[in-house]
């Protein structure tokens, strides 16, 4: 079999693999992963094989490391990754119930796309985003302090074809799009990497010190660092 | 009701890496210059760089990713004149349960972790920086590669940096979604393009790292102390933190407290008084277990609410100030079903290298669910100890000693919470259906 792949696509690959040393291009393999699912949305046999080729490396070692690896899919996704943790913080301020009733509303479990392929549902472990808590992320971007009607308020506007703005980071985009980010592109819209700004738990204890007029004495840039005796 | 701090707890606070998070637009090169933004690697390019590992040396620095390893002797090990290339890698894996004080970092002040990048790389003498950022962590992502890119175009990356004869690149490298890979030899496996496994010391990543050359694996938060520490040297480090434990810490707070958020202290500031600055504990919550650092470390009462926040402190009162995650939990919470899901986190993040912890979790998760369906035997809490004993210190790397963290300590403390589930006095957590979809 012949993978079938774009000149694009090769020569993202011939990008990913140059940042790597000459003698250990197999560094790339992750940033490919993420890129042939960028294609496909899942890591195929066929998004297998073209690691393999690219790196010079067998499909049981690039298979080895795919599986190995939460975020690369053995099935195809739907354009919307729904993530819900469900670790024990998240879990104990509500996570847990934000799962089970996006379970039941959309009729699948744990990486399983509803039957009109627009969302596959996950559980998470720690998203570190404690402060916030319980969080979800569609296609790894925030929404936080979730409940279970206000999730599948979301889940519903993503199956009628809005996106809704995620509580910090940058507005969606789709997965396959993410999984170019993730390959190491820049975002290539000019509003990505603008979009977010810091939410209040992450400001709290700075803001306080501010309103507070709290600072740490004593800084001056100008100290002089020591030079050791010649030796 | 939120209460509002007094003003002897308002001065534990000490706003040094967090300050720029105030400045919405941080991120970009040009405001963070107008920040002192880049003025420390000016000052550190002029210095030698064995100057800059003593400097770091005297600071007192410790490693922020949880081990707490003194950061100059670290860069110290870097044999030098020997031939091989070397690395600096920025371990961003940020993922221990209840952290989250990296992302937030790398989002609203990426250039600071670039400029500590930068002069690391030149003390060490490095010519290649991997940031290995968490996959999931695309927000974070997106805003340091956006810095990376800026900083070549102005000259703070590429060849002979600001006129210095430093060359240095530094590539961003996103994860997959694997705990295992915060484990610095696990992350260099993968980084590598490998299972992200842990790998058998010695030899050490100082001398067969990266590529079996030299390399330094520091924390996120490691990194972003140095500029701070060259520009206001040693001394001033540490009129912050104590004497073992120098400089600023930026405190997780998770929970049931009123307002959660980042907090950075000097390093001893206490529980109390970290409650007291996030407004007190929520209504009809009162503090019944929490972690001082992350879920791999032991659960502390709140007995402990007065032992001082720092390295030492903290492993005297019997845990591990980790990565001061401090998630705290309540009477209304049940510590035997916290642990549970800790143990199914653990247990879906073993990497499956070594038995103890491979088929301790495995089977630790079990007992849990048979405890938590009603179904447990006074036998199990022996079970528990004794796979635990089984794994701590028998494991291969520290993901499986984490594990026994909120086991032992849970049992330790509340036995009776255990034994309300198997005497029956505390209703089934789990029902036999749950059970049968777990996963």
């Amino acid at each position: 079999m012949t993978v079938q792949y774009s000149d694009d696509l090769r020569a993202k690959a011939k990008e990913i693999v140059a940042r790597y040393p000459a003698d250990r291009s197999r560094s790339a393999l992750l940033p490919l992963l993420h890129l042939v699912q960028a294609e496909e949305g899942h890591v195929s046999p066929a998004g297998v094989e073209f690691c393999a080729e690219v790196l010079g490396i067998t499909k049981a070692q690039v298979g080895a490391v795919a599986t190995f690896y939460t975020m690369y899919k053995r099935r195809p996704t739907a354009d919307w990754l729904v993530s819900v943790c469900t670790n024990t913080m998240c879990n104990v301020l509500g996570g847990q119930e934000v799962y089970d009733r996006l379970t039941e509303h959309l009729g699948v479990g744990h990486e399983e796309t509803t039957a009109d392929g627009s969302i596959t549902l996950e559980h998470a472990e720690c998203l570190a985003a404690c402060d916030y808590g319980p969080v979800m992320t569609v296609n790894y971007e925030f929404f936080d302090k979730v409940d279970p009607d206000g999730a599948v308020g979301l889940v519903e506007k993503l199956r009628g074809g809005e996106r809704p703005m995620p509580s910090r980071g940058a507005r969606l985009c789709t997965l396959k799009e993410m999984a170019v980010q993730l390959a190491g592109f820049a975002d290539d819209r000019p509003e990505g990497v603008a979009d977010g700004v810091a939410g209040e738990p992450t400001l709290r204890g700075v803001r306080l010190a501010q309103e507070h007029g709290i600072s740490v004495a004593g800084f001056d840039p100008e100290t002089p660092i020591k030079a050791q005796e010649a030796k | 009701m939120s209460t509002a701090p007094r003003r002897e707890v308002l001065e534990k606070l000490t706003p040094v890496l967090t300050k720029r998070w105030l400045s919405p637009e941080a991120w970009r090169l040009d405001v963070y210059e107008q920040l002192d933004g880049y003025a420390a690697l000016r000052k550190a390019l002029a210095a030698h760089p064995d100057d800059l590992i003593q400097l770091i040396k005297d600071s007192g620095l410790r490693g922020r990713g949880g081990a707490g390893f003194p950061t100059g002797l670290k860069w110290g090990f870097i044999p030098q004149n020997d031939g091989k290339p070397h690395y600096l890698v920025v371990n961003a894996d940020e993922g221990e349960p209840g952290t989250c004080k990296d992302l937030p970092l790398m989002t609203h002040d990426p250039h600071s972790l670039i400029e500590g990048v930068i002069i690391a790389s030149y003390a060490i003498r490095a010519n290649r920086t991997y940031i290995y950022i968490r996959g999931e962590a695309v927000n974070a992502a997106r805003r340091l590669r956006n810095a990376v890119d800026e900083a070549y175009k102005a000259g703070y990356l590429g060849t002979n940096i600001l006129g210095s004869g430093l060359d240095l690149d530094v590539v961003v490298h996103s994860g997959a979604g694997a705990y295992i890979c915060g484990e610095e030899t696990a992350l260099l496996d993968s980084l590598e393009g490998f299972r992200g496994q842990p790998r058998l010391r010695p030899p050490f990543p100082a001398t067969h790292g990266l590529y079996a050359s030299p390399t330094v694996v520091n924390n996120v938060g490691t990194i972003a102390s140095v500029p701070y520490i060259v520009l206001g040297g040693a001394a001033w480090w540490k009129t912050m933190g104590t004497e073992k434990s120098s400089g600023p810490m930026i405190y997780s707070l998770s929970g049931r407290i009123n307002n959660p958020g980042q907090y950075e202290c000097g390093l001893g500031v206490t529980l109390r008084e970290l409650i007291e600055l996030a407004g007190g504990m929520q209504p009809g919550h009162n503090l019944k277990f929490w972690t001082p650092g992350g879920s791999s470390t032991p659960l502390l009462t709140a007995e402990h609410m007065d032992v001082p926040l720092d390295f030492e402190s903290v492993a005297a009162a019997g845990s591990i100030l980790g990565t001061t995650a401090t998630q705290l939990f309540s009477d209304q919470d049940c510590p035997v079903y916290a642990t549970y899901k800790w143990l199914e986190f653990y247990h879906h993040e073993s990497c499956g290298k070594c038995t103890p912890c491979r088929e301790g979790n495995f089977w630790m998760v079990r007992v849990y669910r048979r405890i938590l369906s009603g179904e447990g035997t006074f036998e199990d809490l022996d079970t528990l100890l004794d796979t635990c004993d089984n794994i701590l210190g028998r494991s291969f790397c520290g993901l499986g000693d984490g594990a026994t963290s909120p086991v032992t300590s849970s049992l330790q403390y509340f036995k009776q919470d255990y034994l309300d589930y198997i005497e029956g006095r505390t209703p089934p957590k789990l029902s036999a259906k749950q059970l049968v979809g777990a996963h």
